[in-house]
């Protein structure tokens, strides 16, 4: 097996994805959104409960390829207990460093839905 | 033709010797576009470096050496496909371009102040579905089925009626590979009195045609799906229908007379080519029409046979993985999905493998939800492939149940 894809499917990156976590749906969620990538389908669905402007509960769910699947089970992880604040200032490129894996040029797109639906959760939030 | 000859040719295609990620390329994005071979990409060397100047207006002899090439390859591409003259050929960007220049214009003349109904098919590239959808409410969009297998359901035949005044159909399907009886839809159409086109992008480049055969009234394809480069393609039209069509774009060259208030319009195809054209496009396709013929046509639709009994054999051996287009009669287009494993993830891995195959929807929406997908990934053929390359899909195929465990 080439090293590269060796690099980008790891074992960790493939139990994340056989394992989701924060998988799921919150009922009493305060944002929910959802967005999808045309290119390919990858569809999240994403769902946060916030208390004392802080992150307290997050779920998501959808369908997609591994690394969106995967990056949206790290960003989930990643945004519990941060405040309203910092979640709006999370960059891609950050996003990017969770997932740990070389992400070439034409899979960012799958890496940063995730953030992109967090984004959006937010601006309706903010209104 | 041997083996031999078919892996000679392989010296005429520079780009295939390369390596990625130090791994030999394995082409097989073809119904994408396709590669160009060296007297294609020479002819526009030459072009570019002794006869470049603007065509039909120049009075000299750089500009009427311009004329004269850029003419002889509409006659070439007359004859290639058996229109009646080369005034039936009327230069376009691509297939996209040329249906959607028959949307916009026939779409003036038969939807303007009148209802009636287009009839597309499920098998239907997005550029053969949208430019219709422009013309809606008047004009009501009616789908034919597609069956498992990837064939049309032929019953659609009857939904043909008085009331429809186009049928707009695919000449090959980009997804399942399949090639709809276009001659058996042309005269139902006509006698029911629609105007019948064709979409020949995944046709032209791989079979004999005759436009004659096909009994349709327009077709359009692309240059770079058979060895030209980007941005030229082909719309074809009788030359009574195209005269009767008003313009699509306005501009210069496409006119007789302007003033200020109105203008004529020049003779077909000028009419529909207006401004500066891609002039060493035509050139590139035509060197590209000459290299085919060369090869011959049949001989080319009997080398993809081989090479798809090759892939049909991987894709029965292989558990696990669903092939979209099951008919017996098919194309060298195999699109198919491993377990749950979505195709990005597919082709990320035959990438590692120096495969390159396409993934996602193919343009073709309509029909990743007729067969319940977002998306599959697509290996393409064309006849510089070689039997290794095939073989190299299952390498992909076991690489990807590896990764995943399927």
């Amino acid at each position: 097996m080439s090293e590269e894809v060796n690099d980008l499917y790891t074992e960790i990156f493939m139990e994340i994805y056989s394992n989701p976590h924060n998988f799921g749906v919150l009922e009493d969620a305060d944002l929910i959104s959802e967005d999808s990538n045309p290119l390919c389908g990858d569809k999240i669905n994403l769902y946060i409960k916030i208390k004392d402007n802080k992150v307290v509960e997050v779920k998501y769910n959808g369908k997609g390829c591994a690394i969106s699947m995967v990056s949206a089970s790290l960003l989930t992880d990643h945004i519990k207990g941060m405040s309203i604040e910092q979640l709006k200032e999370i960059k891609p490129e950050e996003v990017i460093d969770l997932l740990k894996v070389p992400v070439g040029a034409s899979r960012i797109k799958c890496a940063l839905l995730p953030l992109v639906v967090l984004r959006k959760a937010l601006k309706v939030y903010s209104n | 033709m041997n083996e031999d000859f078919w892996l000679n040719l392989r010296n005429d295609f520079p780009i295939l010797s390369q390596e990625f990620k130090g791994k030999k390329l394995v082409y097989l994005d073809n119904a994408a576009t396709s590669q160009l071979p060296k007297p294609v990409i020479e002819a526009l060397m030459d072009f570019y470096s002794t006869k470049n100047a603007n065509i039909h207006r120049g009075v000299y002899s750089l500009s009427e050496i311009a004329t004269e090439q850029y003419e002889k390859s509409r006659s070439n591409v007359a004859s290639f496909i058996g229109a009646n003259s080369p005034e039936e050929i009327v230069y376009v960007r691509g297939a996209t371009e040329g249906l959607n220049l028959l949307a916009s214009s026939l779409g003036k003349t038969m939807f303007k102040d009148k209802k009636g109904k287009i009839m597309l098919t499920m098998l239907e590239h997005h550029s053969n579905i949208v430019p219709w959808q422009f013309l809606q409410p008047n004009a009501e969009l009616i789908y034919a089925d597609v069956k498992e297998d990837g064939d049309l359901d032929y019953s659609f035949l009857d939904y043909i009626d008085n009331e429809t005044k186009i049928v707009s159909i695919t000449g090959a399907s980009n997804v399942t590979a399949v090639f709809p009886d276009i001659k058996r839809i042309s005269r139902k159409a006509h006698e029911m009195g629609a105007i019948v086109i064709v979409d020949g992008a995944q046709l032209i480049p791989h079979k004999a045609v005759n436009v004659k055969d096909l009994e349709c009234d327009f077709l359009v394809f692309s240059g770079h799906k058979m060895l030209a480069p980007t941005g030229i393609g082909v719309l074809w039209g009788k030359k009574e229908l195209l005269e009767s069509l008003p313009p699509y774009m306005g501009g210069g060259d496409m006119i007789k007379e302007v003033h200020l208030h109105e203008s004529t319009w020049n003779n077909v195809p000028y009419k529909f080519e207006a401004g500066t054209t891609n002039i060493a496009g035509p050139i590139g396709l035509s060197k590209a029409i000459d290299y085919l013929q060369k090869i011959g046509m049949k001989n080319i639709e009997e080398r993809e046979k081989q090479l798809s009994k090759v892939a049909m054999e991987i894709f029965n051996r292989e558990e696990d993985v669903k092939l979209y287009g099951t008919t017996k009669e098919r194309g060298a287009i195999f699109s198919f999905n491993i377990g749950k494993v979505h195709s990005h993830d597919v082709s990320t891995i035959f990438d590692s493998l120096g495969i390159a195959i396409r993934a996602g929807h193919h343009c073709a929406q309509p029909l990743m939800e007729r067969f319940n997908v977002t998306s599959m990934a697509r290996a393409s053929l064309y006849f510089y492939n070689t039997v290794s390359e095939v073989m190299m899909i299952e390498e992909g195929i076991k690489k990807v149940k590896k990764v995943f465990k399927v």
